[in-house]
């Protein structure tokens, strides 16, 4: 019973610039068929449609992660996976409040 | 720069031993990765199966603020859901896998919602009491030694707390109405009383997986103690709101500086928990209707969007 | 005892401060509580008959109303958790506007308000809401009937909300600045409507077979009930002239124009389905509804006429 993978969406990142002068922050993820319904979810999701927010959003399998002293066992045999995307790895670790 | 799995496990303990986060790329053991999968799925499960006995209110709710609230509260928890769901295939397992799993049986949810809601009061109630026992468990749990997971608990906490303070709220303003709706208040918590404190799952001394799951810096705190720190809790908010609690044994304890209290009937929880509650059965076939009810509408926009691609 | 709950932020938590920052007001669900009509001018407007206003306001309340249930009954339902979260979204802010709209009937004319027992504490929205008859409801049809499928709900927002947010666009310039500002704040929110309802109609019409067929079948069932959300009732007149209300029909042809494109977009053609009749003429503006609103309102008003006394 594995119909599934088939019709599940792609899994993007959410990123959230809070008001004027912070940095986009990422806030969490989720799924969307595509770019415009990633955007809508993620006012719904993440905002609630909160006017004066800026939201990027980018699909998992498109960010590209330094990863320095890190290996990644678990994940190396499904390279094509969704999950094998770096779901809050990159947080800024804090936001400026120049 | 490749290091030795015995490398690579000693920077996992350390890491653990200085209290810092373990996040999705770093390696770390099968079983820290099982466990996590386990419990982060099971809570994620627990938001989406909970949407169903409270929501089963929204198109009865006595009065449209009532209603509001009580929508936009059932809504927090598929957005809670999804955090969850987030942060678990950031282990490597995907939603719809996740979603299979709690269909097919293979995975739990909280066995708390497998009791049904019979009056407009156990809103209230679960609000109260299991949207509480919940933040109990869960604040412990933003500190918890997975990155994701603990980002996602501290979201989920702050929109909790709106949980539990507008179901206080609500008996509150019901305990200030009819003899009916105190009737109805007090009936509603004494169903609800033991199940909510058998949310805290079973006594530590047969509680299999606490012990790893406390190492790892997964879990906080054990089941017995996040129990008492409910009861203490709960107690003086039962008098001010004038609710007793159905339990003979309940009692403070001046030595303990706790309240002592009962036995939860541990018989039934294995009931609930193999299968057997009273909603059970009915929690996950609505859920896998609703799943296989919107399967064509989620393969129709996966087939638009590789439309737009192609054009 | 210090057993409040303790800062999730606390010891070790520091790292996520700047993901959460201070200012959380756009995180947690259900904190918008602004209030809308805040600084607003209350009285009524002249030269308009309060219980023609008071319908008026309950026609614009009940259509948001009775939908806002009926998206409602979407959750936990939804194709995915992110559809769920959107109808949700949708629900409430219907919900919001019935809300305001319900006062705004009671103080223009408190007569429309259903007798309660003496000393109820029941406030005028929820009297309104739950202690009148189907008939005494003014909705178009097409909000009340029976959800269907996600398809069915898609063209049932995609009609509704086109038609209504081109009447809140012009009402915004009421003289009734109560009914102005509750259109400023609808028109928002149903732009967003519209276009989530637009975006998945051309969704389903491009997907798959399944998704197409479904989609015209929702359209074909539903059409019979469009021409509905653009005749004029009489009271939609009378408060029109008298500068505080809109008439549906002067918004057909933009409304058309919007539909049209939707329409060509999705390469959906028009249904070519007639009108549902009335019952004398009398339809959902008259309080002539189907059998559905009924069975609906035995559901809504369940708990709230069990306790005609009871605090909520």
């Amino acid at each position: 019973m594995s119909e599934e993978p088939q019709a599940e969406w792609p899994l993007y990142e959410v990123f959230v610039r809070g008001k004027r002068g912070l940095n986009h922050v990422h806030v969490g993820s989720l799924h969307a068929a595509d770019d415009e319904m990633a955007v809508r979810h993620a006012r719904d999701v993440y905002t609630r449609r909160n006017e004066g927010v800026s939201i990027w959003v980018v699909r998992a399998e498109a960010i590209t992660a330094s990863s320095p002293d890190e290996k990644d066992p678990f994940f190396a045999p499904s390279g094509d996976k969704v999950y094998r995307h770096p779901t809050f790895y990159a947080i800024p670790d804090d936001v400026p409040h120049m | 720069m490749t290091l030795t799995d015995h490398e690579l496990e000693q920077a996992f303990e350390t890491t653990i031993a200085h209290n810092d986060r373990i996040e999705p790329r770093d390696w770390m053991p099968e079983g820290y990765r099982k466990t996590l999968v386990r419990q982060v799925a099971q809570h994620a499960h627990s938001e989406i199966i909970g949407m169903q006995p409270e929501g089963a209110w929204i198109t009865r709710a006595p009065s449209l603020r009532r209603k509001a609230i009580l929508l936009a509260k059932v809504q927090d928890e598929a957005g809670h859901g999804l955090y969850l769901y987030s942060a678990c295939e950031t282990l490597g397992v995907s939603r719809g896998e996740l979603t299979d799993m709690l269909i097919q049986g293979r995975q739990k949810y909280s066995s708390i919602f497998n009791y049904p809601t019979l009056s407009y009061a156990d809103v209230g109630t679960i609000g109260w009491l299991v949207d509480g026992a919940a933040i109990c468990n869960q604040v412990p749990l933003c500190r918890t030694s997975f990155g994701p997971y603990g980002r996602a608990m501290i979201r989920i906490c702050k929109e909790e707390s709106f949980h539990q303070r507008q179901g206080y709220e609500l008996l509150m303003t019901m305990m200030r109405g009819t003899d009916e709706q105190r009737a109805m208040v007090q009936e509603s918590v004494d169903r609800f009383w033991w199940p909510a404190l058998m949310m805290f799952g079973p006594p530590d001394a047969e509680s299999p997986n606490s012990a790893q799951s406390m190492a790892w810096g997964i879990k906080r705190n054990t089941n017995d103690e996040l129990r008492q720190r409910f009861v203490d809790m709960s107690m003086p908010q039962a008098e001010a709101l004038g609710v007793t609690f159905p339990d003979p044994d309940l009692r403070w304890n001046e030595e303990r500086g706790h309240y002592d209290f009962g036995t939860p009937d541990w018989d039934e929880f294995m009931q609930v928990v193999k299968g057997d509650g009273p909603c059970n059965r009915q929690r996950i076939a609505h859920r896998k209707r609703a799943h296989e009810d919107g399967a064509w509408v989620r393969e129709a926009a996966t087939a638009f969007a590789a439309k737009e691609l192609s054009a | 005892m210090s057993h409040s709950t303790p800062d999730p932020n606390d010891a070790h938590g520091s790292v996520f401060d700047g993901l959460l920052g201070s200012d959380d007001s756009q995180w947690a669900f259900g904190t918008d509580f602004e209030d809308p009509l805040a600084g607003v001018d209350t009285t009524m407007p002249e030269g308009v008959a309060p219980d023609a206003l008071a319908t008026y306001c309950v026609m614009l309340a009940d259509d948001a109303l009775v939908l806002s249930h009926r998206v409602s009954e979407w959750c936990s339902n939804a194709p995915d958790l992110e559809e769920d979260i959107a109808l949700a979204n949708i629900a409430l802010d219907l919900l919001g506007q019935a809300r305001l709209l319900l006062a705004r009937a009671a103080a223009a004319d408190p007569t429309v308000v259903p007798a309660l027992p003496e000393g109820s504490p029941v406030p005028p929205e929820d009297a309104l809401a739950f202690f009148r008859e189907a008939g005494d409801f003014r909705n178009v049809r097409l909000a009340e009937v029976d959800n269907g499928d996600f398809a069915h709900v898609v063209c049932r927002i995609l009609l509704f909300a086109t038609v209504r947010l081109a009447l809140m666009e012009r009402l915004r310039e009421s003289r009734d600045r109560v009914l102005a500002a509750v259109a400023a704040k609808g028109v928002k929110e149903l732009a967003y409507h519209r276009d989530y309802a637009g975006r998945w109609f051309l969704t389903l019409a491009q997907g798959t077979d399944e998704s197409r067929r479904r989609l015209v079948a929702a359209l074909e069932d539903l059409w019979p009930l469009y021409p509905e959300l653009l005749a004029t009732h009489a009271v939609e007149d009378e408060v029109a002239t008298a500068g505080v209300g809109v008439r549906p029909a002067d918004v057909a042809a933009e409304v058309e124009v919007v539909l049209e494109q939707v329409l060509a977009m999705s390469a959906v053609e028009r249904p070519d389905r007639r009108a549902l009749a009335g019952v004398r003429g009398r339809t959902g503006r008259d309080g002539l509804h189907t059998e559905a609103l009924g069975r609906m309102l035995a559901e809504m008003q369940v708990t709230a006429r069990a306790h005609p006394m009871g605090q909520w």
